[in-house]
């Protein structure tokens, strides 16, 4: 089975244009970066990680040359250690919380040592890390999605010798992190290549299987508990005049044909990305290193309410995008053959209201809409007992991921309603964990 | 700025620091390089009958991002024609007359002892040194450290040639004996001028682990080599201390092992070296670190007011005392400055596992352990301690339980961040005064 899906990618893919911005460091690199760490007790970069992966003793285990021991050290707590060692906004995580930080020196760059250590020590299947191990009653679980929050409740479970079996309704797995990943930070091969080491621990994966509310019931009826790892839906739209038309696109949408679409050709064009939160910012900064002609952000508050994170904007800033505060789009200037010129917008007052006559347009040639995604509520309902709150978002136990079905769990942005990827890693893991401690209970 | 001319018995030399014998002091070429940097002499890479060398011949013990914390070799003397080597000295001394240049020799009989003086005293060095040291290669033959570890050998070959030189005669000893004593007196019995030490420790430098061959490697097999570089430095301060206070020795010292830094020369001085003799660091670095050498030690003797490096020899010599002779009512006290504490917690973690359990964090008072002398629970501070840079990482002390053992402050990365403080709980007393007045039993021994 491993080697299909990496098989299955296009090979011409305008992703591949993107190179890393943080290249696997060599081993003297990671040796040296590894004999910084003060291996500090109690240590606050563990504290600041979702998945508390025990940091400064796999960083040791770099320094001492024991790769495969530190790679342990990072999947016992986090399956998909390697994603996250490459797409976590280790600025704001563990990387920020080091104490070098408030001593004036350089902290230490665990997301490179943690993708180091995982990339070095995955790459040869012959050589497995793990052997996984035989239940005293194994019992069988289907996941719902194949992205990171399903991956690692699958893994985790397989690892105690569970039957797993993953449902992905698209061609590939890895959710996100196949298809949205900013691809200089992790391209979709990689995810996919994560995604297979996955699988040799026993997970089985069945991708083009949509979960209906038919076949839900028969889950339920098949498997001993079913995780639910759906994430978000469809782009949202702003619902303007003139959105439908070429021109017009989902960020998700926008960044998933540039991964995984075949075709290379680079966008050269005046781009508007809609939206102040870290979907935008990876368009608007993927545009701008793929040659667009200008990147223009429009927010509709002030800087200090982005969600995006500071330092991601910083280095947009750097990269020649212009951010555009204050500002609402209206709608959209089209010709009479349709093709988009422009946007219309307004700047707002305090609370993001259109001021009148402040209307003026932005030329362009492309828009992203970054304004979030629909919830994926269907899904969900289709199994007794699971409900969803207001924003539509599962609601599950905060440390269990246990849905109103004490069969049903969930975990991922389906539940936490947008997160980052260790967050989803995190709420899957601890799913698994929660279902293992009931079955081992149930076999004493 | 302060004067750093020495006169090492008889020899004047324009600053303590010179080459030992070893690689950097192997030709004329580097060593007349070597005088351009600055160094005050050389020591000759050991001369007597050419040998023929291994490859490979050096091992290097890492620590951290540091290299070559230690070195070892297996290389041996002088690989190239006395002759050579004499007419480059010759060149040298003419060249640079007011630098030293000390001959090391090796050799066995004591018609090959008179020879060689006699042939490096006419090419015009300075002085000899007897290198009764070296522990591997040369003395399985019967030279190097086989002589260094029998004092009578080593007291015979050192009067044979007392008989021949005219120059000062200084003894190479090995630190891989049990009482450098012995050596040190039975090279002044046999009338050496100068001792010099340490030369190096006999070692494995480590194994390579794939190959499951220790190193340095020739071929498929290693052998023992010598061991030197920043690691020594403790072991060589020790016997230059040992014999710097024993006054049956009384001739100079030239100190060598581990010196890198002006800080460890001016060690070597304040414990009664003379000169002091520099291998490695100039291996790892090249003979361009002279010029922090003499500048921070003369910085160093200005800031302390003295006007010469004679000054600072021997004066930490009486600073070293028996165990017993200890003031055992001196107490210390570890403080953490929670304005420098950047709160990595390695005291905590280093205190409860590898010390006395006296270092807690958090609000709240901590129960200590069911050994503790003191009673009740450990008093954390109140108001809890916010620290400028950690927060409400900041360690606290339980200091009645403190035991001042220095631990903290040495595993805390930042400078002056833990300090010791000190107290005095009581007249002081020693060991032995406790001895001499027969209270010196400790209660719950084997019979008790």
């Amino acid at each position: 089975m491993a080697g299909s899906f990496v098989g299955s990618l296009e090979n011409d893919r305008l992703e591949k244009s993107l190179r890393d911005k943080k290249p696997l460091y060599t081993e003297a690199e990671a040796r040296a970066e590894a004999e910084r760490c003060l291996y500090c007790a109690d240590a606050p970069c563990i504290k600041a990680c979702p998945t508390e992966i025990d940091i400064p003793t796999f960083i040791k285990k770099i320094a001492s040359g024991n790769v495969r021991g530190s790679a342990k050290t990072i999947f016992d707590q986090n399956l998909l250690g390697h994603s996250c060692a490459r797409v976590c906004p280790v600025e704001v995580l563990c990387v920020g919380d080091c104490v070098y930080n408030g001593w004036g020196r350089d902290p230490i760059q665990i997301g490179r040592l943690q993708r180091f250590a995982t990339q070095t020590t995955t790459a040869d299947h012959s050589k497995p890390l793990f052997t996984p191990k035989k239940a005293k009653a194994a019992k069988k679980i289907a996941l719902i999605g194949a992205g990171p929050a399903s991956l690692a409740c699958a893994g985790t479970l397989a690892l105690e010798g569970h039957q797993a079996v993953i449902f992905e309704k698209r061609p590939l797995p890895g959710g996100l992190n196949t298809t949205g990943i900013a691809p200089y930070k992790l391209h979709a091969l990689d995810s996919l290549h994560e995604v297979e080491w996955v699988q040799s621990l026993g997970v089985e994966i069945r991708v083009g299987e949509e979960i209906t509310k038919e076949s839900a019931a028969k889950l339920l009826a098949e498997f001993d508990a079913v995780f639910i790892g759906v994430g978000l839906g469809e782009d949202s739209k702003l619902g303007v005049p003139g959105e439908d038309g070429p021109g017009v696109l989902g960020a998700t949408a926008w960044i998933e044909k540039m991964k995984l679409a075949k075709g290379t050709k680079k966008e050269t064009g005046r781009v508007v990305v809609v939206g102040g939160g870290n979907t935008a910012i990876d368009v608007a900064r993927e545009s701008a290193l793929l040659g667009a002609h200008s990147v223009t952000m429009i927010y509709r508050r002030g800087e200090w309410k982005m969600s995006a994170y500071q330092h991601e904007l910083e280095g947009g800033r750097k990269e020649g995008i212009r951010v555009l505060t204050h500002s609402q789009p209206l709608g959209f200037v089209r010709d009479n053959a349709g093709k988009l010129l422009a946007v219309r917008v307004a700047k707002t007052d305090e609370n993001g209201k259109p001021l009148d006559g402040t209307e003026f347009e932005v030329p362009c040639d492309t828009v992203a809409l970054a304004i979030g995604q629909a919830k994926l509520k269907t899904i969900a309902t289709a199994f007794p007992g699971v409900e969803c709150d207001d924003k539509g978002c599962i609601k599950a136990d905060a440390s269990t991921g246990q849905t109103g079905n004490p069969k049903v769990f969930s975990g991922g942005d389906c539940v936490n309603g947008g997160k980052e990827v260790v967050n989803a890693v995190a709420e899957g893991r601890n799913a698994a964990r929660a279902l293992i401690a009931r079955w081992n209970e149930g076999t004493k | 700025m302060a004067d750093l001319s020495i006169e090492f018995a008889g020899i004047k030399s324009p600053n303590p620091f010179w080459l030992a014998s070893a690689p950097p002091a192997n030709t004329g070429e580097q060593v007349m390089r070597a005088f351009d940097a600055g160094w005050g002499g050389a020591v000759w890479k050991t001369l007597g009958d050419p040998i023929v060398n291994v490859t490979s011949r050096f091992g290097g013990v890492d620590y951290g991002n540091h290299r070559m914390m230690g070195l070892n070799n297996i290389e041996l003397i002088t690989d190239r024609p006395l002759e050579v080597n004499l007419a480059e000295i010759r060149e040298v001394k003419k060249r640079y007359p007011k630098n030293v240049i000390i001959a090391s020799l090796m050799t066995e009989t004591k018609e090959d002892w008179r020879v060689l003086i006699k042939k490096c005293e006419d090419a015009g060095v300075d002085g000899l040194e007897l290198n009764f040291g070296c522990p591997h290669g040369m003395c399985e033959r019967g030279m190097g450290s086989s002589v260094g570890q029998e004092p009578k050998l080593l007291q015979e070959i050192t009067s044979w040639t007392k008989e021949f030189a005219k120059t000062p005669v200084l003894v190479k000893l090995t630190p891989n004996t049990g009482d450098i004593l012995e050596p040190g007196e039975a090279a002044v019995r046999g009338g050496a001028d100068g001792i010099s030490l340490i030369n190096t420790i006999k070692s494995i430098i480590g194994v390579d682990l794939n190959l499951l061959v220790p190193n340095p490697r020739v071929g498929k097999a290693s052998s023992n080599g010598g061991y030197c570089g920043p690691a020594v430095k403790p072991i060589a301060l020790h016997m230059v201390a040992a014999l710097a206070r024993e006054k049956s020795i009384g001739i100079p010292i030239s100190g060598i092992g581990g010196v890198s830094t002006w800080k460890d020369a001016a060690e070597f001085i304040a414990l009664g070296s003379t000169s002091v003799q520099v291998c490695t660091a100039v291996m790892h670095y090249g003979y361009r670190i002279i010029e922090d050498l003499t500048q921070g030690l003369s910085e160093y003797l200005d800031s302390m007011g003295m006007k010469s490096v004679n000054e600072l020899r021997g004066r930490a010599v009486s600073g070293y005392q028996e165990w017993g002779d200890l003031d055992l009512n001196y107490k210390l006290v570890a403080k953490i400055d929670p304005a420098l504490c950047i709160g990595c917690q390695l005291c905590v973690t280093a205190c409860h596992d590898g010390a006395h359990q006296c270092i807690f964090t958090g609000k709240d008072d901590k129960k200590r352990p069911p050994h503790a002398h003191s009673h009740g629970m450990a008093k954390a501070p109140n108001p809890q301690i916010i620290g400028a840079l950690a927060g409400d990482r900041v360690p606290w002390i339980d200091e009645p339980e403190c035991v001042g053992c220095n631990l903290c402050q040495l595993v805390c990365p930042v400078p002056n961040c833990i300090t010791m403080e000190e107290s005095q709980v009581g007249p002081t007393e020693t060991w032995n005064d406790r001895i001499a007045k027969g209270t010196n039993k400790v209660a719950g021994g084997i019979h008790d």
